[in-house]
């Protein structure tokens, strides 16, 4: 079943009086349930196209379905609301808050949600994602006591916290070495397989993509070639 | 609930950066500081000096009878004999301004004679019991004051200035030593502090001051002649006319000689004062009394509506208004100044809280990218400032506190706490967290979140 559907979908920037098209009119499908690779060369427009459908950014043109509910154009107000109920976020620099101990950094985005659960009902869901990424005992220390890959894994609880359907990660292995992106690449496998999360992942690397389901490949702001 | 949660959020995030949070502070902490320093050695200052404005006599209200006019003629002020004793207890038990009052006459040109040693003092004062009550002479240097049985019955006591008793009693404590005047000996029953020159350079210590009662029916100098003309002050002064342009009646009795005449002056007894003197509660009270004053003089005179008053009643208030306008012109420029600033401590709250949006940048657009909309970014930055103001605002307030505190011990300076100070100044630095905090909150919520969290 497809979750997501874009139908020509382009993006322009203007730099000063020049327009620059970074994405030249995309059409895909990403069916609910998948574990997708975004890949390609730097500078063809994965990371745009992953700002979009991640409602970061908003769209110069085309169409865009969500659920079947046409999301082209929504207000700041609501994109902030639809991040914050259906997608979760995992940067390829953690973007951790400093001086947070990791249960608070998991917490955080609860701050922002409609519908708040008990403190304590909150606290046991953090714990327990805490517990899922294998940091456990680690919740009181601080990102900076914390190994990249350690860092990496608490910013994945974070994503979780709100129970979305969809993650996007941004390079979610472009800082660490091969073993913990290794365990990290794992760790999504497990979230999509158990609790099927579907995941879109933007990398250069083919080793990260072949562990994906599927794969599109972005160039020059167009899909190259589909799924394989 | 959603409130205290900003309010522990901000905790947190201010607790992060703490040392910044503590130099940020202190911009208003001084600020505040400044302001209820200001404002409360501002409030001691003006009360000390309106103190001391009314120990110059401000609060003092003079009656006078009205002049006369007699064939053409006339009497110039206090002239007329209108104002009696029984209009002094009037005033006393109707008037609620009035502190005390007190009948008052002098004399000049008197010489005190006090052993070996003479002196003529400026003048002869005389007053009832309240008489040092109106003058603020304050309590006696050593002795007392005489009291209203003294003067009902006409008791030879005087009190004197510090004047006479360098003069007459250099070397010792005059109080129980006597001092003539006129040949009519009195007891020196206490001496005044030291007061210094009045606001026309007169030496307000080289008096005597006796018993209203005794000076009219003992000193009066040819008594019929100094009553008789009104028992102005002024006459007094004047050496009797007779001894330039003798008179050339006939007496049928024997002459009486000069010391006679002095000791057992004819008592031609007339009930009224020169002057009535009266000293308001305060010098704010000065306008009421005087209203009040005036109703029961022209109420006890029958004077009807639309008729002159038979008397003139004069203050201070000219001087007063230029003291007290001045004292408040000096509280509200010490004012100005400790707000100013308040609004340089505000301006570095801005700049610092412009720092911190464009340091934890990538922080707000973390949580931009988790949800959270550019008004809960704003609130937050916000409730940050304000927090950190109020916090300093508290701090400052404590610390003002604490300078006037020492100032007042250690320099001795008059303080008073100003809880108008500590009110203007808590409201002022949480205004200054809204007004100076908004800009940077602002700036923050308008953050793009892609280029938030690309920001290096």
């Amino acid at each position: 079943m497809a979750l997501i559907e874009l139908k020509n979908l382009t993006k322009i920037y203007r730099l000063g009086d020049v327009d620059v098209p970074v994405l030249k009119g995309i059409s895909l499908t990403i069916n609910e349930g998948t574990l997708l690779a975004l890949m390609g060369p730097s500078g063809g427009g994965k990371s745009t196209l992953m700002n979009i459908l991640g409602f970061l950014d908003t769209l110069s043109g085309g169409q865009y379905l969500l659920d079947g509910r046409d999301v082209t154009s929504l207000s700041a107000n609501e994109r902030a609301d639809l991040r914050n109920e259906r997608i979760g976020f995992v940067f390829q620099n953690f973007n951790l808050l400093a001086r947070t101990s990791a249960l608070k950094n998991v917490l955080m985005p609860l701050e922002y949600a409609k519908h708040r659960q008990r403190a304590k009902e909150e606290r046991a869901w953090a714990e327990h994602l805490l517990e899922r990424v294998g940091l456990k005992e680690r919740m009181d220390h601080h990102p900076s006591q914390m190994s990249g890959g350690q860092q990496q894994r608490v910013a994945i609880a974070r994503a979780l916290i709100n129970r979305p359907k969809i993650l996007f990660a941004d390079e979610p292995t472009g800082n660490l070495d091969s073993k913990t992106s290794d365990e990290v690449m794992h760790m999504f496998q497990e979230l999509n397989q158990k609790d099927g999360i579907t995941i879109v992942l933007v990398t250069h690397s083919p080793e990260i993509g072949a562990f994906a389901k599927e794969a599109y490949h972005i160039k020059d702001g167009l899909v190259v070639d589909g799924t394989y | 609930m959603f409130l205290l949660k900003q309010i522990t959020t901000a905790f947190v995030s201010l607790r992060r950066n703490i040392l910044r949070s503590l130099l940020t502070m202190l911009g208003i902490v001084i600020g505040v500081a400044v302001v209820i320093t200001m404002m409360e050695i501002g409030a001691g200052a003006s009360t000390s000096l309106k103190k001391s404005i009314s120990n110059m006599g401000t609060n003092v209200i003079m009656v006078w009878p009205s002049a006369v006019n007699t064939g053409g003629i006339s009497s110039g002020s206090g002239g007329s004999i209108s104002l009696t004793e029984a209009d002094c207890d009037a005033i006393r038990n109707e008037c609620l301004s009035v502190e005390a009052v007190t009948p008052s006459m002098s004399r000049r040109g008197i010489q005190a004679i006090a052993g070996n040693l003479n002196w003529t003092p400026n003048s002869i004062n005389s007053g009832n019991e309240d008489y040092f009550t109106v003058g603020s002479r304050g309590e006696p240097e050593s002795g007392r004051y005489f009291t209203k049985r003294e003067v009902d019955t006409s008791a030879c006591v005087c009190v004197i200035g510090q004047t006479i008793k360098e003069q007459l009693f250099p070397d010792r404590d005059p109080v129980g030593e006597s001092l003539r005047l006129n040949s009519v000996l009195f007891h020196i029953i206490g001496v005044m502090p030291r007061k210094g020159a009045n606001m026309m350079g007169m030496d307000q210590d080289d008096i005597v001051v006796i018993p209203w009662k005794t000076l009219r029916s003992r000193l009066s100098r040819s008594g019929a002649s100094a009553t008789a003309s009104g028992g102005t002050s002024a006459t007094s002064s004047t050496t009797s006319t007779s001894a330039i342009y003798p008179t050339s009646t006939t007496s049928k009795y024997p002459e009486r000689d000069s010391v006679q005449a002095q000791n057992y002056p004819m008592p031609v007894r007339f009930n009224n004062v020169d002057q009535i003197t009266i000293s308001a509660c305060s010098s704010e009270q000065v306008p009421d009394a005087i209203a009040q004053v005036t109703e029961v003089l022209r109420r006890r005179h029958n004077i009807k509506p639309g008729e002159m008053d038979d008397f003139t009643i004069r203050d201070m208030s000219e001087m007063l208004k230029t003291m007290t306008s001045t004292s408040g012109l000096m509280t509200s420029l010490l004012l100005i100044v400790a707000l100013l600033s308040l609004v340089v401590g505000g301006v570095g709250i801005m700049n610092i809280m412009l720092v911190s949006v464009t340091e934890r940048t990538r922080e707000i657009g973390l949580r931009m990218a988790v949800g959270a909309r550019g008004s809960r970014i704003m609130m937050q930055f916000l409730v940050e400032s304000v927090l950190l103001c109020s916090l300093g605002g508290l701090v400052g307030i404590g610390v003002g506190r604490g300078a006037s505190m020492v100032i007042a011990s250690v320099l001795g300076w008059p303080v008073e706490v100003s809880l108008q100070a500590i009110l203007i100044s808590a409201g002022v630095s949480a205004g200054i967290g809204v007004i100076f905090g908004f800009y940077p909150a602002w700036r923050a919520s308008r953050l793009n979140p892609i280029d938030a969290l690309r920001h290096e």
